[in-house]
């Protein structure tokens, strides 16, 4: 059985036939082909595959496509607008926020919606919020940094 | 200094990165391709007494199955151990198992299919039927009379026995001691979990018979080689390896894996492009894990707190396989670490390592110098409060002085140079050691466990002089390889045999060469990672990058600058001690006539025209250099970390953490702190919350992320980061190496400020992690509890 998903990803309308079973995050991969959302577990700890849908960061392996249908999701891919980087993303650049870089999307994301909620965010509300990403490679130090200073940024 | 080296060049690798443009190996994707899955032994030990894959080949969109038997038949050869110490027994380690499993993950049947979820369903619908066997599961307990063997032609489950020191200074010392501290401790097992987990791909072209691999490897060079000589027999010359970005490694992607080999060996079989991506718990339960130690220890001194003897019997735990380096890490790289930072006459050590039916054990981030250090500086501490001694201020009376340098350890190493008495001495000062004590003595009066923890590390780095490796047991070298190549224009394409796997090589290397020709860093790009590009390299761990990579990379830009300097005397029509190459703007000038020169574009242009070389001249301007250094680099590091235990939840809370590193001359500060600070996190991560755990049936207790406990980022409040500079004197950068040294230090210090702060309790020793519950139990056990 399968079933017909009408989303619209990173500004763009898309129409797939999907299995009910299909997750958010292989279809962003696999059918979309943004492959920029990275899958790091099979346990929703991780936050690699971190997106927004509808505007709120959701883990993309722990939605179904067909939860999707509907919505509007942004990935990494589509995060900047035509003017070069998402300020958050230029946070993580100058700030050293990365290292291998395969966390980075989610991260980032997370950030996004962190900041969104709360731009004055501190080092301590920062590290609260991200409880739902690993880096194994920064010790999270300049990833705070990054986005402690986007908000400072954006505010 | 140039321009760029000691700078903090923003990472030019960064952009992909952070606009999801990674290329790794799972976002590789071809028409026509099958995705592969593994069929998993659920059973620790146990025989296979039937396969039944007709079900599996049955389903729609499955395209093939096999077995163990079809990859033997197939011609896969078993995987090789590459570091063999005297009499090691190496137990046979087939791509996919025939009849029997060893470990929880052991692969037992391969299924190729349409898509990656049909795949999976496929692996379901195989029967297998297990016979279970008895486990082991311990280092020690592997050795005892009667255990069940993991190998039956394996007796006492003892791969090896191994030692090093001076055994009769040893015993010297304790015979003579005043005092002598002993301790029993476990180093546990640790899943490095890098946030990529495992996957390869593989394409075969079947006109030219040549097979690309992609496959998430520190080093593909060493992978092609295993490939081709043992596991695929493809000739080198034929197959391509590619390991694109690589999402971390932390030691555990340095090895040559089963799914390399089943990839290819699958695409070629099938005839279509192949891809695995491992699952986190495939990866948990596959990948190889780290640590392991059980070790009785002691530690001799003189009633005044002068070291003169440790003496150390350790069982290391191998798993149920060698993996690719595994007796190197307890042996070479711990043994020879015994001697800390201090002046020890008497060190003996010796290993027993044990095979067991766990996932096989390796190089995790450190590998086996964290071992070294955590034993050395627990015992330490216990020695400081034998004697009623301040730990900082006994360190600093056994450190190695600094006109010691080079300093000859009784256990093979010569420290390259080093003065780890500023090093405590900065670190003290940073975090204000003093007040710390003060701080903790007012927090105890009111009845808080507050603790102060302090250690000064070692580490070996930069591996290895090649002469050196071989005779400790090292099937291949350890140099570097390293080529500048200069294109006609100017522009210049580094091929690195080191590999990068969020180290930053790319900007730290091209700071490097744009240094050593004084060109502009915009135009340097650094390659590395693919056996089609880089004519061959030994790859990324143990620190070396930096100093055996970029050391190669030294060598072959001063090639470069020679040829152009004598290009460059050749059309000023000046003799050459006459010409002199500017490092600052990569201009060839008459001497004392700045703008009577030529650039380096012109002069690179001139390489490649021909027109008007020197007399026997060849054209071209690429030079490819083979490092093999003198010696290991010795970062070393002193860490100060404050802690409070909760004396209702237990929990530990780290109030500040201070560290003072020496790796050496920094190519990029700002990459450093990263390494550091990263390194760090994994320390404390030992300390607080990891361990692989088992069952005694052998069960991986920790086997995905909900019960591995992996820092997050609320687990420090911070950390403060600063260094000294010994620069190494045997390499031409002076670095040492930073990937590593966070890691060694951070988990003794963190448990030396955790002892510290429970010791009014009485509380002398809990072993790692220190866990509320475990904290809660020594706290009950030692008759405090509250």
């Amino acid at each position: 059985m399968r079933h017909r998903v009408c989303l619209t990803v990173n500004g763009k309308a898309e129409e797939f036939d999907v299995e009910p079973r299909l997750l958010l995050c292989h279809l962003l991969r696999a059918y979309v082909g943004l492959t920029g959302t990275n899958i790091g577990c099979d346990t929703s700890q991780c936050g690699s595959c971190t997106v927004l849908m509808d505007g709120k960061a959701v883990k993309s392996c722990t939605v179904l496509a067909v939860q999707a249908d509907g919505s509007e999701v942004t990935t990494i891919e589509g995060l900047a607008g035509a003017d070069g980087l998402h300020s958050v993303q230029q946070s993580f650049w100058d700030n050293h926020g990365l290292q291998c870089g395969f966390c980075t999307p989610g991260m980032i994301m997370t950030a996004v919606e962190i900041l969104d909620r709360n731009p004055d965010a501190s080092d301590a509300d920062v590290r609260h919020g991200l409880e739902g990403n690993i880096c194994r490679c920064t010790g999270y130090e300049n990833i705070v940094k990054s986005i402690v200073a986007a908000g400072a940024r954006q505010s | 200094m140039g321009r760029y080296v000691g700078t903090s060049v923003k990472r030019v690798e960064d952009p992909r990165f952070i606009q999801g443009k990674g290329r790794y190996v799972a976002n590789i994707q071809f028409p026509d391709m099958v995705y592969v899955a593994i069929k998993r032994s659920p059973e620790a030990h146990a025989r296979i007494t039937r396969i039944d894959t007709s079900a599996a080949a049955a389903m729609d969109g499955v395209v093939a199955v096999f077995t163990g038997q079809d990859f033997k038949d197939g011609g896969c050869g078993s995987l090789p151990c590459g570091w063999l110490v005297p009499d090691t027994k190496v137990p046979d380690r087939p791509i996919v198992v025939t009849d029997r499993v060893c470990h929880v993950g052991d692969s037992v049947a391969v299924v190729a299919a349409r898509t990656p979820y049909i795949a999976a369903d496929a692996v379901e619908a195989i029967e297998v039927d297990y016979e279970p066997l008895p486990t082991v599961v311990d280092a020690r307990g592997a050795m005892d009379e009667g255990a069940p063997l993991v190998h039956a032609e394996i007796e006492d489950n003892v791969s090896y026995h191994w030692a090093l020191g001076d055994q009769e200074a040893c015993d010297k010392a304790f015979a003579e001691a005043d005092e002598v501290v002993e301790v029993e401790l476990v180093n546990q097992r640790l899943i490095p979990t890098a946030m990529e987990p495992r996957a390869a791909a593989a394409q075969w072209d079947a006109a030219s018979e040549e097979m690309t691999v992609w496959t998430t490897s520190q080093n593909p060079h060493p992978i092609r080689l295993l490939l081709s000589a043992f596991t695929l027999g493809i000739p080198e010359s034929k197959l391509r390896v590619i390991s694109p970005d690589v999402g971390g490694g932390f030691g555990s992607k340095i090895f040559h894996y089963p799914e390399e080999v089943i990839v290819p060996w699958v695409a070629r079989e099938v005839g279509r492009p192949a891809r695995w991506v491992a699952t986190r718990t495939e990866s948990q339960m596959t990948d190889s894990q780290g640590r392991d130690h059980v070790t009785v220890a002691k530690l001799a001194m003189t009633s005044d707190g002068a070291f003169t003897g440790l003496d150390v019997e350790t069982w290391a735990n191998q798993g149920a396989y060698l993996s690719t380096f595994a007796p190197l890490i307890p042996t070479a790289l711990y043994i020879t670490l015994l001697s800390g930072n201090y002046k020890m006459p008497g060190v003996f050590g010796k290993v027993h390592g044990t095979l067991t039916n766990t996932v096989p054990v390796d190089a995790y981030r450190g590998a086996g110098r964290p071992e070294a250090a955590y034993l050395v500086e627990r015992l330490v501490d216990l020695a400081a409060t034998r004697l009623g001694r301040d730990p900082l201020d006994l360190r600093r009376q056994n450190a190695i002085p600094k006109e010691d340098f080079p300093y000859q350890t009784p256990v093979a190493f010569l420290y390259d140079s080093g003065d780890y008495d500023r090093l405590m001495t900065t670190a003290a000062d940073r975090a204000d050691y003093a007040g710390m004590r003060q701080a903790q003595a007012e927090a105890r009066a009111e009845g808080k466990l507050r603790g102060v923890g302090v250690v000064c590390c070692i580490e070996a780095s930069g591996p290895a002089p090649s002469a050196v490796a071989g005779s400790l047991g090292s099937a291949v070298g350890f140099w570097e390889s390293g080529e500048v190549r200069v294109h006609p224009t100017g522009q210049v394409s580094v091929f690195t045999g080191s590999h990068a796997h969020g180290q930053g090589h790319e900007t730290t290397l091209a700071q490097v060469v744009a240094d050593e020709l004084g060109v502009p860093i915009e135009s340097v790009e650094v390659v590395h990672g693919d056996t089609g590009r880089v004519n061959f390299g030994m790859g990324t761990y143990g620190s070396r990058s930096a100093c055996v990579g970029g050391s190669a990379l030294v060598r072959s830009a001063e090639k470069v600058r020679a040829k152009v300097l004598r290009i460059g005397a050749h059309l000023l029509e000046a003799a050459e001690e006459d010409v002199v190459y500017d490092r600052d703007t990569g201009r060839v000038h008459v001497k004392g006539s700045p703008d009577s020169g030529k650039d380096f574009g012109e002069l690179a242009f001139a390489a490649y025209t021909a027109h008007n070389l020197p007399e026997g001249m060849e054209p071209g301007l690429d030079f490819v250099s083979f490092y093999d250094p003198a010696n290991f680099t010795f970062p070393a590091s002193s860490h100060i970390c404050e802690v409070e235990v909760c004396s209702d939840t237990w929990e530990v809370r780290i109030l500040r953490y201070v560290a003072v590193d020496d790796v050496g001359k920094v190519i990029n500060p700002m990459i450093v702190e990263g390494q550091l600070q990263g390194g760090i996190v994994q320390g404390v991560g030992q300390a607080l919350t990891e361990i692989g755990a088992y069952s005694d049936d052998g069960q991986l207790l920790s086997g995905t992320l909900l019960e591995y406990a992996v820092p997050r980022a609320d687990l420090l409040p911070g950390i403060e980061v600063d260094r000294i500079e010994t620069p190494s004197p045997h390499n031409p950068l002076g670095v040492k190496g930073a990937g590593e040294m966070g890691t060694i230090a951070a988990t003794p210090v963190v448990a030396n400020a955790v002892l510290d702060a429970l010791a009014p309790l009485g509380v002398t020793h809990i072993e790692l992690p220190l866990t509320p519950e475990r904290i809660w139990r020594a706290v009950q056990a030692a008759g405090n509890g509250a």
